[in-house]
């Protein structure tokens, strides 16, 4: 059974139109024009229980839009949707207490209040049990070095420390689903490392449910094993990360490193990306050419030292395809 | 309800915090005082007419009121208020929280913190050396008590509900220049409401905003004898059931209407 379902959900909205002008302006104070914009147009998808999901797309796709719904903030125009069994916007307190929600632009936290009175406070916000609160703060604390952290204001605290009280905060009522938007965002590389290493964690041990909105691939290609990309509100990729390369790009990069600095590689079904010094990034297309004939053609013509094969980095596809969509 | 309470215990333990900001409200409110007392002085010995209450019931009024001003509801919340406006409002929902209680308790602490860290010295300042009389008896300060405390919970109401009308208008610029002089005016903070017209007596008996201060004030002057202060109480906690009923209404209606848009 899936955890979460959607189904046909689509979402508008109404922007009160701005004609520009003097007229236009006092005649919208009797009559206020709208303008309609679809930000989710008859979306579907499931997510069972345990599955970490990266669920991506350009700005505005339509992403935090969905997670404001399955957390029951918004309500859709049209189309169902089920957490945990319950519809969302009919029973907003009751889904959010099975809901932990990390908002890598802001944070959920007191500003002016030591993290550890943030934390009593959402204690007693969930109605957590003494004992059950000890031993998940103490499990957080040390999974996200947070000791040193606890006595600090909120807004002293660096972006990647208030990020770790951030997560450990909205994990304290032990959530069965775990939305996350951008938790990696403005973070310097060992706490993205750490911060990662933690939502895997998370999902593998206590077999959380997570939703990763990011715009950082390398959160995706290290995190999620299914991917559901967002584009200008219509679902346009729901799959692995593999069947995203294959539709995407199927191109592949072969990599050689020649013995002789001077020498060049041409072959007609490969094409040269770069060259530096000894070493040569081709990509080919698997479905023109198998990779074993490929490396067969430019051994027999060149010295080589080395070779291996490697997939595009997921970023660049993604960004090939904004870029098409865009268009 | 543990959720709430917790809430307006941290919000306090912040508001406390404030200290600078009590101290100079505290002298300010202590300078009108004197200003008001001798004002009142001046009419009182030139009019030759007899006035609804005495001239130290008068004077006990402008000191109650004086050292009770941050508990009238004319302020609103600035965090809040940010929160509404650039819409981050919708982030709280997160939380198994009901928005309504959640405001409710920030303004109940909003309105009792400065009041009680101002009121204390402007009463002995005032006890001793500008007039302000004791209660009239021992019952007459218990009803003032209980009444001082359904005002506090009236005004927490009114505050939330101003707040709640930001939903409405674009900027609350407008609200928020009205709201200081309608309710210090209703409030009978500038003049004292029994010395307003015979005429306009009706319509100030009933409006919820002399519920905050009026009342009480009336209490502990003797100006409402004291066996008659069940029908006040009543007259308060009506006040507070419909604006609060009113204001969950309110904010239920605009979370469903308004959206909160974004990203």
């Amino acid at each position: 059974m899936s955890i979460i379902s959607v189904d046909v959900l689509s979402k508008e909205f109404l922007i009160p139109k701005r004609n520009p002008g003097f007229f236009a302006s006092l005649a919208s104070l009797f009559s206020q024009e709208y303008e309609k914009k679809t930000a989710l147009d008859r979306i579907s998808f499931a997510i069972n229980e345990g599955e970490l999901i990266g669920y991506i797309g350009p700005n505005g796709a339509g992403k935090s839009t969905t997670v404001k719904i399955l957390s029951g903030i918004l309500v859709p125009n049209s189309g169902s949707v089920k957490v945990m069994g319950r519809i969302p916007w009919e029973h907003r307190i009751e889904t959010v207490r099975e809901l932990g929600v990390v908002f890598g632009q802001r944070t959920q936290l007191w500003w002016d209040l030591p993290v550890i009175e943030s934390f009593e406070l959402l204690k007693d916000i969930y109605n957590i049990s003494d004992n059950a609160y000890k031993t998940t703060l103490q499990a957080l604390t040390e999974a996200l070095e947070l000791s040193k952290l606890m006595h600090v204001p909120v807004r002293q605290l660096s972006l990647g420390q208030r990020m770790r009280c951030d997560i450990a905060a909205s994990l304290l009522h032990s959530p069965k689903i775990l939305f996350l938007d951008e938790p990696t965002i403005g973070l310097d590389a060992v706490s993205k490392l750490a911060v990662r290493d933690f939502i895997r964690h998370l999902n593998k041990e206590r077999k959380v449910t997570v939703m990763l909105t990011t715009h950082d691939m390398d959160d995706i290609e290290s995190l999620c094993s299914r991917v559901i990309i967002l584009n200008e509100g219509q679902i346009y990729l729901d799959g692995t990360l593999a069947t995203l390369r294959k539709k995407l790009s199927p191109e592949r990069r072969l990599i050689v490193d020649l013995l002789n600095e001077n020498d060049t590689v041409s072959d007609p079904n490969a094409l040269l990306v770069k060259q530096e010094g000894h070493r040569v990034w081709l990509s080919f297309d698997p479905t023109k050419i198998t990779t074993t004939e490929l490396i067969t053609r430019i051994t027999s013509k060149h010295s080589i030292s080395d070779l291996y094969i490697e997939n595009p980095p997921i970023e660049e596809i993604i960004a090939k395809f904004y870029r098409n969509t865009n268009l | 309800m543990k959720a709430y309470f917790a809430i307006l215990y941290a919000r306090t333990a912040t508001l406390f915090q404030y200290r600078a900001a009590a101290f100079a409200g505290m002298t300010t409110q202590a300078f009108w005082g004197v200003i008001k007392t001798m004002i009142l002085t001046a009419f009182y010995t030139q009019s030759s007419i007899s006035q609804p209450i005495s001239l130290d019931q008068a004077i006990t009024f402008i000191w109650l009121g004086q050292a009770l001003l941050a508990l009238l509801p004319w302020t609103i919340d600035k965090e809040l208020e940010a929160q509404v406006k650039n819409g981050n409002v919708s982030y709280e929902l997160v939380r198994p929280i009901n928005l309504y209680c959640l405001w409710y308790a920030r303004a109940f602490a909003m309105r009792t913190v400065p009041t009680i860290m101002r009121c204390i010295p402007v009463i002995i300042i005032a006890g001793l050396f500008f007039g302000l009389s004791a209660p009239i008896s021992r019952t007459a300060f218990l009803a003032f008590g209980v009444s001082l405390i359904f005002g506090t919970l009236l005004s927490s109401a009114i505050t939330t509900l101003i707040l709640i009308s930001l939903f409405w208008t674009l900027s609350g610029e407008g609200i928020q220049r009205l709201t200081p002089h309608v309710t210090l005016l209703l409030s009978g903070l500038v003049v004292p409401l029994p010395l307003f017209p015979e005429w306009l007596q009706p319509f100030l008996s009933l409006q919820p905003l002399r519920g905050v201060l009026d009342i009480p004030s009336r209490l502990y002057t003797g100006v409402i004898p004291t066996q008659e202060a069940f029908y006040y109480l009543g007259f308060q906690l009506t006040w507070i059931l419909i604006l609060v009923g009113a204001g969950r209404w309110l904010i239920g209606r605009a979370l469903r209407q308004f959206v909160i848009q974004g990203g």
